[in-house]
C-alpha cells in the first residue's frame, strides 16, 4: 500500500480560482519525491494539505491510511509526517535549540528520558549535536534550518516534506540541507517529499511530480523527465543546467551517451570520449 | 546577527545562577518582604538588608558594580520621591522658623532612597543571575496552582517564551526595515520630536504586517509538530530544588526574623 495518495484533489482559496484541481498521485515507502512547478504552480497548497493544515475541497489525501478529511485523524496523520518550512525564523518554537527540537515530543506526550535520546539523535542526524545548548538568533539560517529538520525528525516521522525548505537559503546552506535529507533518506528509509524550484535538488529523487496551473502536468522519473527539455520550457521551468550543456554538445557534435542529470555524469561521459 | 541580551543577565556559573528559579522569584519576594518590615529609623533593618545583598552577589560571582548600576535606570524616580517627601512631609518641627521643610521630612526621604534601593538591588540580582528563559519557566511553575480556577498557565508561559524567542529576530527586522526605508529617502534624524515620532509610521507598519505573517508561519509549525492535539503533554526541562535552594531560604528566612528582631529590640516604630 501507498505510504501517501492524493485522489482527485482539489482546492480553491477564494472559491472562485482553484489553486489545485484534480490532482492524483501516490508516494510508496522509502521513495524520494520531488514536487516542482513555477510560482503559482500549487505546489505549496499541496505541501499544506498532505498534513491536514488545510482540507480538499475535493477528493482525499491519505496518508498510512488516514484520510485528513477526518479532522480525528490529524493527530495520528502529523505524528507520522513532518513539515519543514520554507523560513527557518518562523517555524522554531524556543530560545534553546534542545528546547526546541524537544517541543515535539513534549506534544507526544513521550516520556522525559525519551526525549532526552531523542534530541541526540535528532540533533546528530542533522550534524548539530555542538549546538543543542545555543540559542537559534545566532546561528546561520542553514543552521537554523537544520535545527527545524531536527525537531522534525524528534517526532521520528515516516515522512518528512520540506516544503521550498531551501529556498531562502545560500548556497552551501542549500547543500547542507539537501545532503542531510538524502542521506535520511537513504540511511533511515524516510519518505521524502520535497516540494522545490532548484531543479538541482530533484535530480537525486525516485520521482519528480511537474506541476502546472493547480494540475499534474507530468509525472516519472528524472531522466524521462528532464529528457523533454522543450516541454518543460514551454510551462516556464529549466532542465538542469548539466544536462542543457549535455544536450548543447551533442548538437555540437560531442556525443555523451544517457541522460546527464549531474556534473559529475557530465564529466565522466566527456572522459570517455577518446 | 545581534548579540542581544534582554534586561540584564549576566552569564556565569555560580551558586545563585544554578539555583532554581522558581525558588529564587519566591526568595526575591520573601525579600522585598523583609525590605519593607523594616520600620525602625535607626537602619540597623536596612543594614541588615544590604549585608543580605552583598552576600548575595559574592555568591552569583556578578560584579558588585553591575548589581549597583541597576540603580541607574531607576535614579530619577528615586530622586523624584525623595523630594516629593522633603517639601511636602508636614510631620516634626521646622528646620526653621516658618520653614516648610521639617525634620521628618528628610528622616522619611532618606528613609524612603534606602527602601527604594535595596528593593531595586535585590531584584536586580534575581535578573543577573536568572535568564528570561529560565524566569519565564520559573513563572509558570509559580502560577501552576492557578490551573485550578482554570487559568491556562501552560498557554501563558509558552506565549512568554515565544515572545522572548521573537525580540531578537524582530530586532533583527526593525533594522532591516529602516535600512530598507533610508535606503528610499527616510529621514529619522532631522526634527522636533514629533516629526521624528511620525518618521517611524513607515517602519512600524511593515513591521506589524510581517509580525502577523511570522504568527501564521509558527501556527502552521507548531500545528504540523503536534501542538494541542495530546491531553497528556509532557515536559523535557527538569524543575529540582537542591542543597542550593534550601540554603537560600535558610539565608533569607534568617533576614527577615532578623529584621523583626530588629525592630522590636530598637522598639522605634514610624
Amino acid at each position: 500500500m501507498s505510504i501517501l495518495t492524493a485522489e482527485n484533489v482539489s482546492f480553491s482559496y477564494d472559491k472562485k480560482t482553484d489553486a489545485l484541481s484534480g490532482v492524483s498521485f501516490s508516494v510508496e515507502k522509502g521513495e524520494y519525491v520531488s514536487i516542482i512547478g513555477h510560482n503559482g504552480s500549487g505546489k505549496s497548497t499541496l505541501a499544506r494539505l498532505f498534513n491536514g493544515l488545510i482540507k480538499p475541497d475535493k477528493g482525499e489525501i491519505t496518508v498510512c491510511g488516514y484520510s485528513s478529511l477526518d479532522k480525528k485523524n490529524l493527530f495520528e496523520i502529523r505524528k507520522r509526517i513532518g513539515v519543514v518550512f520554507q523560513n527557518p525564523d518562523n517555524q522554531l518554537v524556543a530560545s534553546i535549540v534542545e528546547d526546541d527540537v524537544a517541543f515535539g515530543p513534549e506534544n507526544l506526550g513521550i516520556p522525559r528520558k525519551e526525549i532526552g535520546e531523542r534530541i541526540e539523535f535528532a540533533l546528530k542526524a542533522v550534524g548539530m549535536e555542538n549546538y543543542r545548548f545555543s540559542s537559534p538568533s545566532r546561528l546561520s539560517g542553514g543552521q537554523k534550518q537544520r535545527i527545524a529538520i531536527a525537531g522534525v525528525l524528534a517526532l521520528k516521522p515516516q515522512i518528512i516534506v520540506l516544503d521550498e525548505s531551501t529556498s531562502m537559503l545560500d548556497p552551501k546552506g542549500r547543500k547542507e540541507i539537501t545532503g542531510i535529507v538524502r542521506k535520511l533518506n537513504e540511511e533511515e528509509k524516510t519518505t521524502v517529499i520535497s516540494v522545490t524550484h532548484f531543479m538541482e535538488e530533484t535530480v537525486f529523487a525516485d520521482k519528480i511530480i511537474v506541476l502546472n496551473d493547480g494540475k499534474v502536468f507530468m509525472q516519472g522519473t528524472p531522466s524521462e523527465i528532464f529528457s523533454q527539455r522543450e516541454t518543460l520550457k514551454k510551462i516556464g521551468l529549466e532542465v538542469p543546467y548539466s544536462t542543457f550543456l549535455a544536450e548543447k554538445l551533442k548538437e555540437k557534435g560531442v556525443p555523451n551517451k544517457g541522460e546527464i542529470l549531474t556534473p559529475e555524469a557530465l564529466a565522466e561521459a566527456i572522459c570517455e570520449l577518446k | 546577527m545581534k548579540d542581544f541580551s534582554f534586561g540584564s543577565y549576566y552569564p556565569t556559573v555560580s551558586f545563585v545562577h544554578k539555583m532554581n528559579a522558581s525558588v529564587k522569584i519566591l526568595l526575591c519576594i520573601a525579600y522585598i518582604v523583609a525590605v519593607f518590615l523594616v520600620q525602625s529609623f535607626y537602619f540597623l533593618g536596612f543594614a541588615a538588608c544590604f549585608l543580605f545583598v552583598i552576600i548575595a552577589s559574592i555568591f552569583s560571582r556578578v560584579p558588585f558594580f553591575r548589581v549597583l548600576k541597576s540603580v541607574k535606570g531607576i535614579l530619577f524616580f528615586i530622586i523624584f520621591s525623595a523630594i516629593l517627601q522633603v517639601l511636602f512631609n508636614k510631620e516634626g518641627t521646622p528646620l526653621w522658623e516658618n520653614g516648610f521643610i521639617t525634620d521628618v521630612g528628610l528622616l522619611t526621604a532618606a528613609f524612603i532612597v534606602v527602601r527604594i534601593t535595596l528593593v531595586v538591588l535585590g531584584s536586580s540580582l534575581l535578573t543577573l543571575t536568572t535568564s528570561p528563559v529560565e524566569l519565564a519557566d520559573g513563572i509558570e511553575i509559580l502560577l501552576y496552582p492557578l490551573k485550578w480556577i482554570k487559568f491556562p498557565v501552560h498557554e501563558f508561559a509558552l506565549i512568554m517564551s515565544i515572545a522572548l524567542r521573537f525580540i531578537p529576530t524582530l530586532l533583527d527586522e526593525t533594522d532591516r526595515i529602516i535600512k530598507a526605508q533610508k535606503a528610499r529617502g527616510a529621514d529619522f534624524e532631522s526634527g522636533n520630536i514629533f516629526k521624528r515620532a511620525k518618521a517611524l509610521i513607515p517602519v512600524l507598519i511593515p513591521l506589524l504586517i510581517s509580525s502577523f505573517n511570522r504568527a501564521d508561519d509558527l501556527a502552521d509549525a507548531m500545528d504540523s509538530r503536534c501542538y494541542g492535539k495530546s491531553k497528556n503533554r509532557t515536559r523535557y526541562k527538569k524543575q529540582t530544588v537542591g542543597i542550593r535552594d534550601v540554603t537560600g531560604f535558610v539565608f533569607t528566612a534568617g533576614l527577615i526574623v532578623g529584621v523583626i528582631f530588629l525592630n522590636g529590640v530598637l522598639g522605634v516604630a514610624v
